[in-house]
């Protein structure tokens, strides 16, 4: 009876940690590939375009309502002990720190992990990884290594861009609904925000935009037969991509801001 | 020449392929014919590397495969795939010159493009065609590209498998001339896997078939409808009634 309830509750750790194994073993690979000519610069070019300029528009509406959100949240709860006034300061932390980041990640993994394993999967299933391998291509330089880099490094630039814009849906809710001079609005967001506040967001977006590369990547490569299997393999990669940056975000923040 | 000696490959409890012994000689064409699921394209991909063989050697040009040079290896390589198998984010040239356009001997793009339009007029497709995206083409169009593609280096063995799948009967016999022509013509050595008896008698110098994870019966195509093996004789005549069971 014991055995059975151990072996039953074994069982999914087990596959759990092999998983963890297998993902780790494939994020090393393709460090090493990254490292190790030859680099595709045309497949890098155009997944950068992909994930970096064709995201902006998602991202930056996500961070504006996110930001005008805040303001109001703020206001509204800050009224409690008569706090209305840090309304600029809060939300510019509360987007620069946590909101641009994570949103930005969870919105590119939606968009992006998607149709990377989406994509790859396709690829897989109708031989073009064989057909790559026998024209002499390593299916990691070529597919894995440009995507991983481009989402690592249009990621941060997402999180840049989606945090100016979520400070200016606070800053428009602000003025426009809350009662706040512009002009103060911004100099006490300015001189409120440190660099590590932006800082810490930005390292965050390049983890999460590795992570969500890398399993988009990761279960596209290893998707299974047919539509089912693709389509399995494009939903496995969206939630664990997001489950992945949510507990990132959890480690990142305990390592930049508790002491 | 290519040596199979005792190739297994297992797949969970399935056993694919459980001691294949072949010989493919230099400048030949062999054809593999089997039912589905008997592991032909397995074997075939065994030789390419794409799945490694339990155990048994493969052996090309007195140099086992398994342990040879990959990229040196591939590079003489060509090969068809089923389903074309065509990069579909790349242009019909871009798809055939791809080879031509990687690695240390990489060619430059106008001279690229310039072979991958002779090898499309090769195949019977125009010029016109090099700049579409796979997905505007119909499927036999797809297959000639894909036929563009393997040889557009002038690979020393040429691998097709099911070539004519998916084809009409006119399109099959186009697809077939055209292989047949092209291994005269360039002197490659080919395999192809088929369950089309037209395409082994276009195509074939010799051939194997693999049933039950070995090769059952091999020879000249010209001794095959005369050979005494049931099997084969069930297999090439398309019978329900025989050794090989049906499921109905």
């Amino acid at each position: 009876m014991i055995a059975r309830l151990l072996a039953q509750i074994g069982r999914p750790v087990l596959a759990l940690l092999a998983a963890f194994g297998r993902v780790t073993l494939f994020a090393l690979e393709t460090l090493r590939h990254l490292l190790t000519p030859p680099f595709y610069g045309r497949e890098f070019g155009q997944a950068l375009l992909q994930i970096g300029w064709f995201s902006l528009p998602v991202v930056g509406l996500t961070a504006f309502f996110t930001g005008g959100a805040l303001a109001l949240q703020i206001y509204s709860g800050g009224a409690r002990f008569s706090a209305e006034a840090v309304v600029p300061q809060i939300v510019a932390i509360g987007m620069a720190r946590e909101l641009g980041p994570v949103l930005g990640g969870l919105m590119v993994a939606a968009r992006v992990a998607s149709s990377i394993a989406a994509e790859i999967g396709t690829m897989k299933v109708t031989e073009q990884i064989d057909a790559l391998v026998t024209l002499s291509t390593h299916p990691m330089k070529y597919l894995t290594v440009p995507r991983v880099l481009a989402a690592t490094l249009a990621v941060p630039v997402l999180v840049a861009v989606g945090d100016s814009i979520g400070i200016s849906g606070g800053w428009l809710v602000g003025i426009s609904k809350l009662g706040f001079n512009s002009a103060t609005y911004l100099t006490n967001t300015t001189d409120f925000l440190e660099f590590w506040d932006v800082g810490s967001g930005l390292v965050k977006g390049a983890v999460f935009g590795f992570i969500v590369a890398l399993m988009g990547c990761y279960f596209g490569m290893n998707s299974g037969r047919g539509a089912q299997g693709v389509g399995a393999a494009t939903k496995a990669a969206v939630v664990a991509a997001s489950v992945m940056i949510l507990a990132a975000n959890y480690v990142l923040t305990g390592m930049f801001f508790t002491s | 020449m290519i040596t199979l000696k005792g190739v297994h490959k297992t797949f969970g409890l399935n056993r694919v392929l459980r001691g294949v012994d072949l010989i493919l000689p230099k400048g030949q064409s062999m054809v593999i014919i089997g039912g589905s699921g008997t592991g032909k394209s397995v074997l075939l991909k065994c030789i390419l590397g794409l799945v490694v063989p339990d155990a048994g050697t493969i052996i090309l040009d007195g140099q086992d495969v398994t342990r040879a040079d990959r990229d040196a290896l591939l590079a003489r390589f060509g090969m068809l795939f089923q389903g074309g198998a065509l990069f579909d984010s790349l242009r019909v040239w871009e798809n055939v010159a791809f080879r031509l356009l990687r690695g240390a001997k990489a060619m430059p793009k106008d001279q690229a493009r310039a072979v991958a339009i002779e090898k499309l007029r090769r195949v019977g497709l125009k010029a016109s065609v090099a700049d579409q995206f796979p997905a505007e083409l119909s499927g036999g169009m797809q297959k000639r590209v894909g036929l563009a593609r393997a040889i557009a280096a002038n690979p020393e063995v040429i691998f097709f498998d099911e070539p004519t799948t998916g084809l009409d009967p006119i399109m099959s016999g186009v697809i077939n001339t055209l292989i047949r022509e092209i291994v005269v013509e360039m002197g490659s050595t080919a395999m192809t896997i088929t369950h089309d008896m037209s395409s082994v008698r276009a195509i074939a110098d010799q051939v194997a078939m693999l049933h039950d994870g070995v090769i059952r019966w091999s020879g000249p195509v010209a001794a095959m409808d005369g050979a005494p093996d049931p099997y084969l004789q069930q297999f090439i005549h398309g019978r329900a009634e025989g050794p090989i069971e049906g499921v109905r």
